[in-house]
This record gives C-alpha cells, structure tokens and sequence, in this order.
C-alpha cells in the first residue's frame, strides 16, 4: 500500500494545472481516490459524512451481482453443451460459459469507462462511478449470441443519450443498462428474441462448439416464456430448473436462488430499498394471480401459476436490480411502495396479454422510471395538504 | 431586388434562425416523413412552395384582412394551396404522394407556415414575404433532408432506394438498426443536430451562468 502511495504522490505533480499532463486531471484524480479513500474535508459549513458514499454503494452492487454472473458462466455453458448433445463436467461448462461471457464484459466496460473518461475530460469534472455497475448489468441483460458490435453500440447510445445528455451520474431519469437493452431489443430484433438469440451453440473464444456445429435433434432454443407466447406448454421446465436457473435466457436472470443471494446483500448492507423490491413481488404475484384466475388459451402465460410467473423470464432480476435503482426510482416511501407495485402489475400484463413481448420486465422499469417523479411529486402534495389540514384543524386562527 | 435586408430575411432561416433547429417548429412532420430521403424532399419542395405563394397571397391581402377573422382568412388560403399541391402530387408523382400519405394535407397544420403569416406576412410587402417563406422552406427542407439521410442510412442501408452500404459488411455481420426507422430516432437525430448547431453558434447559447 505504502508503495502505491509513494507512486500516486510521484505522479501528482504532472497532472496538477501547469504539469505535463494537466489535460488528464479527472483521470488521475479517478484513479487516486478510486484507490484511496481522500482526506479532503468540507470548507464551510457542517458536513456529516457517511464513509458509504457512492463508490461502496456501487461496489455493493457489483458484489450483489457477482452469484448472478458466476450462475450466468455456468448456465451459459451448461446450455451450449446441452443443446450439442456433448457430456461434460462442471469446470468445462464454467470454463466455457466464461469464455464466452468474458468479451461481453470486456466491450461494455470499455465502451461504456471510454465514454466516461472523455466526457470527464471535456468538462473538466471528476470521474464518476456511476458505470461499474451499469457494465456488469449488461452483459447479464444481453442475450449471450448478441454480436459484440450491437453490444457496443447500444452501450454507447445508452451512455450517451440516457446518461450523459441529462448530467450524467445520478441525474439519468431511464436505467442505463436498459437502455442499453431496449436499444438492442427495438434495432435488431431479430437477433434478439426467438430460439437463436439465448443458447451460444458456436465456440467461445476458440473453446467449445462440437466438430460438425450441429445442435442435437428435437433441441429448441427459445426461452420458456417464447415458448409459452406460442401456445406450447409442453416444453416447460420443472420448477426446481427454473429456481436453481438452468433454464434458456438472458444470462443473469435464469437462477432464481443466485438473485436471491443478491439480494440478501442488497438488503443486509442496506444499499437497496426492500419497499421498493417488496412491492415489485406482491405486484407481480397479484397480476400472476388474476390472469391464472381468468386464464384462456388465447393468452399462453395466463395458464402459468404465480410461482412459475415469479421464476421465469428477467421478473426477480428487474425487481432486485433494475426497479431498486435509486436514482431512477421513486424515492418518498410511499413512492416506493406504489412504484414498485406498479412495476410488477406491468411486467406480468405485458407478459401475459401483448404476444408481441415475451418479457415485459424490461418495459415495465423503463415505463414506471418515466413515472417515477410524477409518483414522488403527488405523494408529497397529499402530504403537504395532509398536515396543512391538521395545522389548521389544530390552530384555527393561523391563515394560509 | 436583394437588398441587405432581403438578403438577411432570405438567408437567416437557413441556418441562425432555422425554423425546426431554432424555433423548434414544425417538428411533428419531421418525425412523420423523414424515414426515407424521396419523401423528404418532395415533403420539403411542397412546403416551399406552399409557404411562398401563401406568403405573397396574405402579404397582397394585409391591408383589406380585417383583424378578427384574420387566421381564417389564412387557412383558407394556405389549404387552397395545399390541396393544389396534393393534386399536383397525384398526378405527377403518384408513389411518393402515397408514401406521404396524410402528411401533405397536414401542412395545413405545420407551424412554421402560421408562423410566418403572422409573424412575417402580414406587417411585409410581397418580394420580402415571397423570400421569407423560400427561406423559411428552404431551412425546413435542410433538417428534414439531414434527417432523412441518417434515417435512411443507417435504418435501411439504402440512398434514394439505392443500396449504399455493401452487401460484404451484411455477409460480416452488420445490419440495419431497426429502431433507425421508428419515429423515436428522428426526435433523437433531430436533437443532435441541434446539439451541434448549437456549439457550433455559440450566441445562440443561453447564459447558464
């Protein structure tokens, strides 16, 4: 530690105003209080200051995901060897689903910390974290064949259009990484649904993938739910597959029990608000409910139970951490329970009754975030004339 | 004929004083017509047209229009003009009035052309009027056609129809970014150009500070 100090203290010079390389402050700075915690303090005033500041709030984050992603490795080779007909052990399957994950986030990371670093440059501002946790939510949203291309140029669309342009970290009114996911989804949507999109068949980085690159006979690659919005209900996974998570589907979302993890740590270090993931459950299993109470054939998802609803498809993974994104959320308490509510009752409907979207968690955050602060707004209007009413009521001779 | 003056009224719409860029005007049929660069300038051509002659018309009127039942008087004039334009359409271009469908028509609703009845065309003399509204049109057409061009680029890989983007970039991998045809990118591409119009102007910047 003490070497890395000494080394960050040798190189401050050159990045101060009038050094070689002044141009490149924000990243210096990025980079020293990335690693050290700064001991700079307030000048005027009196500051309270919490050592959970964004960074912590952040990496919590990125460590809630770590099961998801180390379940995503696993289920994506689990998956590949499925669908070629190939026996093979644990470690080759998680070798191979890291081996085809691990360019995913290589170009989310670096196209997303690019865009950031340069923005940061240009305005002569301080690095802000905001992107750790938005470049591991990709590549755990993207369907694992999405080409590294469209990756990148959804991610840069995202940063740039629904980050940067409204003032970047903290300021974004949509959730960047579905964004990022919405751009993929509406430009190329052939690549991303259907039974191609969720099984990588082909090798990883030169490892995997069969001699004659042909997928076992009767083999389908569609999610559950694609199956389900085409009326076949025979190729339904056991519950147990659907809880543990080896089930076809976007990367992270598939194992229940990994999100769970994720979201023990969210709520034990307090870093999520268990109102709004609450809410998004009772929501998703009240709509669940009412659509198997009125199931026709017509509606394929209608004849899934509620806990089959709740397990399958992205719902627990946007209800854990998509809806609890506190910057695009509602942020009164009441807000929160509405919210999230809301949330839930839109997954499912879209689920269930559009034939067009298979998955409707992703559009029910990226709608509810646009309703977010019109939510927080009237909550504290009701509040606002709910204690002047009690003021008046108690001290009639005070005029408003 | 082209004093300074006249100079300034025909030329400022282009670009300081664009009606979409500037007044962010006429913003709905930008959205509507632009997937493809034919319809977007035969849009733009009819919009010229439709607001110079409605322009002179008003500006030979101003002083008989009686105040009160002046926005009237506009309408009917400018939807005599656009139903001309629409006929003339189907029958000399029957494919791109087509493609157009009910956006010629709603002309009559565009902003700019009230804009410029009321702002410019009634208080100016015919030829200031007549270079107002081609200059107006002409700013109008530029968004609409740089537009069209990103739309049509990056949306269906063609130019007026024509394939551009090579069939070897297809066989690598690349295709056609969907969400380039609906109407969502064009509010975005619009705002671009407008992002870089503003930096590039720097007096139309408001003072933030």
């Amino acid at each position: 530690m003490k070497a890395l100090r000494k080394f960050m203290d040798k190189l401050k010079p050159h990045f101060q105003e009038g050094g070689r390389l002044a141009k490149l402050q924000s990243v210096y700075d990025g980079m020293e209080t990335f690693l050290f915690t700064p001991n700079t303090t307030s000048r005027s005033g009196v500051h309270v200051h919490d050592s959970n500041d964004l960074k912590r709030s952040m990496i919590t984050v990125v460590v809630a995901l770590l099961p998801c992603l180390l379940m995503a490795m696993l289920n994506t080779g689990h998956q590949h060897f499925l669908a070629l007909g190939v026996e093979a052990g644990w470690g080759e399957k998680f070798l191979f689903g890291l081996l085809a994950m691990l360019p995913v986030i290589v170009v989310s990371y670096g196209v997303g910390l690019g865009i950031e670093f340069i923005g940061a440059q240009i305005h002569h501002k301080e690095i802000q974290e905001g992107f750790l946790v938005t470049g591991i939510l990709i590549p755990l949203i993207a369907p694992i064949n999405t080409p590294l291309w469209m990756t990148a140029v959804a991610t840069a669309f995202a940063v740039i259009f629904a980050k940067e342009v409204f003032g970047g970290t903290g300021m974004n009114i949509f959730n960047v990484a579905l964004v990022t996911r919405a751009f993929l989804f509406f430009a190329y949507p052939g690549e991303m649904s259907g039974d191609k999109a969720f099984i990588k068949v082909d090798s990883a980085l030169g490892y995997g993938g069969s001699m004659e690159q042909q997928a076992a006979d009767a083999f389908s690659g569609a999610t559950p739910l694609g199956h389900v919005v085409t009326g076949d209900m025979g190729n339904l996974p056991s519950l147990y597959d659907a809880f543990v998570g080896f089930i076809p589907g976007s990367p992270g979302e598939t194992s229940m029990i990994a999100i769970l993890i994720g979201a023990a740590i969210l709520l034990f270090t307090g870093v999520a608000s268990w109102r709004v993931m609450v809410s998004v459950f009772a929501g998703g299993a009240a709509m669940a409910a009412l659509a198997h109470g009125f199931s026709t054939p017509t509606y394929g998802a209608s004849l899934l139970d509620v806990p089959t609803q709740l397990c399958l498809g992205g719902f627990a993974f946007a209800a854990v951490f998509m809806a609890t994104d506190p910057v695009t959320g509602a942020r009164t308490r009441t807000g929160q329970y509405i919210y999230g509510f809301l949330i839930g009752v839109l997954a499912i409907l879209i689920r269930t009754y559009n034939s067009g979207y298979p998955e409707g968690a992703m559009l029910a955050v990226l709608l509810m975030n646009a309703f977010a602060p019109l939510i927080d707004y009237c909550v504290v209007q009701v509040n606002i004339r709910r204690r002047l009413r009690r003021s008046r009521a108690t001290k009639p001779e005070v005029q408003i | 004929m082209l004093s300074k003056r006249n100079k300034e009224v025909l030329f400022n719409p282009l670009s300081k004083d664009n009606p979409v860029l500037v007044q962010i005007l006429g913003i709905c049929s930008a959205l509507a017509v632009t997937v493809k660069l034919e319809p977007a300038i035969v849009m733009g051509l009819s919009v010229i047209v439709v607001l110079a002659c409605s322009n002179v018309i008003i500006s030979l009127m101003r002083k008989t229009i009686p105040t009160s039942i002046r926005i009237i008087v506009q309408l009917v004039v400018v939807a005599a003009l656009v139903i001309m334009v629409q006929q003339f359409l189907q029958a000399f271009s029957y494919d791109v009035s087509k493609q157009l469908s009910v956006f010629v028509g709603l002309i009559i609703t565009n902003c700019i052309l009230m804009g410029r009845l009321e702002a410019f065309a009634l208080s100016n003399k015919p030829w200031p009027s007549f270079l107002d509204g081609v200059g107006n049109g002409l700013g109008y057409m530029i968004v609409l056609v740089i537009v069209a061009f990103f739309r049509e680029l990056l949306g269906s890989g063609t130019l007026f129809g024509l394939q551009v983007i090579p069939q070897w970039c297809y066989e690598h991998g690349y295709m056609n970014n969907g969400l380039m045809i609906l109407p969502p990118m064009a509010l975005i591409t619009a705002a671009c150009i407008i992002w870089v119009h503003r930096s590039r102007n720097k007096d139309l910047q408001e003072n933030n500070k």
